[in-house]
């Protein structure tokens, strides 16, 4: 019966936040991870100076992930110097090989930041089901678009955004 | 007057109303609803060369597992739900998962250095190794604590943990007694942030530790076991420059259990890596022994349930179809091993490295058993009720559990053209590790080629050959994929996985399934239609048996 009570509750709210959330944008949650040498990290503080972010969700396990990133990295020098844009690579590998993830960045030579965390906390509050999972966030911090999945190609897509959010434009259609 | 005392009335409704309708609306405003969505159907069919018939499938002849999750949040405050729904569990998914139902339900407050959660939550001190809840949807998996957490920060740099509850255990909800009670406490200090004067400091230090008890009652009619299982865990983290360090020792008291014959012994994990990095280079090396550490919250339980600690395999997670047919799960009753690892990255413009650069990465990885003596000349070795056996802490034992060595070189041709080429050779004990007594260690010689090539910048075709080769277990296999995608939105693939070194003629058998897949945004449907092999899925520490089976799957997910 209380569980009754709650679900309901919560449900009402859901729907009436959800009318009311319908044209609004949303913040990142604030979680605690932890850079790749083991010191913490909030979450709030992934920002870039009003430009365009990139998050996304990898493991090593997650071969369409790495190949995400790889393209990421490819272009990342023009996408930097076009629109400003800063990468964010969030590994949600558990203590199996988070000791790993860092050796393993260095010798891929990416240049982006990576980032640990720890028993997915930040996964469960971004509502990530399967990796590769990517978020677009505005020069406000306001998640703009995500997609999940992988194909060759996909970053030309999602560079177009950037530069429409960098331009400021919307791209509420997506 | 009375018509003063009406308006008046009036005028303060209204301002009431206004200002209920203001703050409602305010909150509202602030308030955030996420949620996400997946479900996971199967529709079997008889397949008689699988030795599949319709009186095995017994009319059970579909399966769904799905789940929704909604969070809602204001400001410090969050809550959220979690619906299951298993009916009838897919092939390979425990069966006591079978039901549906709200599993997970709980509210947090989040202050900026103080947060407290009641419900079912999440938590890991450390590596995990004497606590780790976590949820595998893949897996069916969840320990999830239901009771209390509240995290203090007093300073930045130095977090206090502390968790209250009992274990998720499929759809049992707890009564008194029927399993144990799990408390705990973690603190870890980050000295970088800590202390300001070391903001900037090439060495970086973090230290941490944990203790983690059970309850649970002793009903045995033999043995006297203990009620409270107490166990300890240190930790640290040491970085400087290019170097970093990463180690976490573990001990618990005696827990007699099913798990471990109910021998007296205390057990022991350890855990340390080394690593070093620097621009297009990273080397890694790991050590680790497991001594009789299995921690579960019912001592009696077998079942992929109710684990405490989590003992991660340090082998390395394989992908490729035929590269993770013979996964590696830690042997909580010991082991030990050591892992090496070596990523390069040849630079670009350079003879090897050609235009593009390529990435060389190997791996070797070798887990044996721990060496057991008696204790005394009349126990023999882990005989119940009794502390079991002594161990040297550094010794290998003869036997090897696991051994892979592998290589992968990931290059780009053209800019049409890229690929992966995948070496390993692979020791696999599998009377050990799937516990069947008398059968030879598998060793199997594997590749892998995978190339893309690239049609225009949104359409791809991808092309993975594999081999196994082996004289154990069912013999050689040979497996083709090939994949067309259309970015971002659509997948269609086509794979076979033929056993045609199988002893028994009657079981070199071809696995043909097709697939495709359409995603929006974060929406994802995708259908398989074909066979599917009998195996092994590993995330993490935990492995789930999937039987062979034939027919038409779907898989549905979308968040928001």
């Amino acid at each position: 019966m209380k569980n009754l009570i709650l679900v309901s509750l919560l449900s009402l709210l859901s729907l009436m936040a959800i009318s009311q959330n319908a044209e609004k944008n949303t913040n990142l949650p604030s979680v605690n991870i932890k850079t790749l040498d083991g010191q913490t990290f909030n979450t709030q503080d992934i920002t870039n100076d009003g430009k365009p972010v990139i998050i996304s969700f990898w493991a090593l396990w997650c071969k369409p992930c790495k190949k995400e990133l790889d393209a990421f990295n490819e272009n990342y020098e023009d996408w930097v110097d076009e629109t400003g844009v800063k990468v964010y690579a969030v590994s949600i590998d558990d203590s199996r090989s988070t000791a790993k993830v860092l050796p393993f960045v260095s010798g891929k030579d990416w240049e982006f930041d990576v980032l640990l965390y720890p028993n997915g906390d930040f996964k469960r509050a971004m509502n990530v089901n399967m990796i590769p999972h990517t978020f677009l966030l505005d020069g406000d911090g306001k998640i703009v678009y995500q997609h999940t999945s992988y194909y060759e190609g996909g970053e030309y897509e999602l560079y177009e955004l950037v530069k429409k959010v960098a331009n400021g434009e919307s791209i509420s259609d997506k | 007057m009375n018509k003063l005392k009406i308006v008046l009335l009036l005028i303060l409704t209204i301002i009431g109303v206004n200002t209920v309708n203001a703050q409602i609306s305010d909150m509202l405003n602030r308030s955030e609803v996420h949620g996400s969505f997946q479900v996971d159907g199967q529709y079997y069919q008889a397949d008689n060369a699988l030795g599949i018939t319709d009186s095995i499938l017994g009319g059970r002849k579909m399966g769904l597992n799905g789940f929704g999750k909604i969070t809602y949040n204001l400001g410090k405050f969050s809550a959220g739900m979690r619906y299951e729904a298993y009916l009838t569990p897919i092939a390979g998914f425990d069966p006591a998962l079978e039901g549906n139902g709200f599993p997970n339900l709980w509210a947090s407050y989040n202050d900026d250095n103080f947060s407290v959660t009641v419900g079912s939550f999440y938590e890991q001190f450390g590596n995990g190794l004497v606590l780790r809840t976590y949820e595998e949807w893949a897996l069916g998996y969840d320990n999830a604590l239901n009771g209390v957490r509240v995290t203090y920060e007093p300073v930045r740099g130095l977090l206090f943990k502390g968790v209250y509850g009992t274990q998720r255990y499929f759809w049992d909800k707890f009564e008194k007694n029927d399993r144990g009670i799990v408390r705990g406490v973690d603190a870890e200090m980050d000295f970088n942030t800590l202390f300001t004067g070391m903001t900037n400091s090439k060495f970086r230090f973090v230290l941490g530790g944990s203790m983690v008890s059970k309850y649970q009652i002793d009903e045995n009619p033999i043995y006297k076991l203990p009620e409270n299982v107490a166990s300890f865990a240190g930790r640290a983290n040491i970085g400087y420059g290019k170097f970093n360090i990463s180690t976490e020792y573990a001990y618990k008291i005696n827990d007699p259990s099913a798990i471990n014959n109910y021998i007296y012994k205390e057990g022991q994990a350890f855990l340390a890596s080394l690593s070093y990095s620097t621009k297009g280079l990273g080397l890694f090396a790991q050590f680790k022994r497991i001594d009789n550490f299995s921690f579960r919250s019912d001592r009696d339980v077998t079942a992929n349930a109710l684990d405490i600690s989590y003992l991660p395999p340090i082998s390395e997670s394989h992908t490729y179809a035929l590269t993770s047919m013979y996964p590696y799960a830690t042997q909580p009753n010991g082991e030990i091993g050591f892992q090496f690892q070596v990523n390069y990255k040849v630079p670009k413009k350079s003879k090897l490295g050609g235009k593009y650069g390529m990435g060389i990465a190997i791996n070797y990885s070798q887990i044996n058993d721990i060496v057991r003596n008696k204790v005394n000349d009349t126990t023999a070795i882990n005989q119940k009720g009794t502390l079991g056996y002594t161990s040297d802490f550094l010794k290998f034992g003869d036997r090897i559990f696991w051994r892979d060595l592998n290589i992968s070189i990931n290059k780009k041709f053209s800019k049409k053209v890229k690929g992966i080429f995948q070496y390993m050779y692979q020791t696999y004990d599998i009377a050990t590790i799937e516990g069947h007594p008398g059968e030879p260690a598998v060793n199997s010689h594997i590749a892998v080629a995978d190339v893309n090539y690239k049609f225009t910048n949104r359409k791809s075709l991808r092309i993975e050959l594999q081999g196994l080769w082996t004289k154990e277990d069912m013999g050689d296999w040979a497996a083709i994929l090939l994949e067309y995608t259309i970015s971002p939105h659509w997948f269609f693939s086509v794979t076979d996985q033929y056993n045609y070194g199988n002893a028994v003629k009657a079981d070199q058998i071809h696995y043909f399934s097709a697939a495709f897949g359409y995603t929006h945004n974060t929406t994802r449907f995708q259908f398989n239609y074909g066979r599917q092999r009998e195996g092994i899925v590993c995330i993490g520490g935990v492995c789930r048996q999937v039987p062979a089976s034939s027919g038409l799957s779907v898989s549905i997910s979308t968040n928001f």
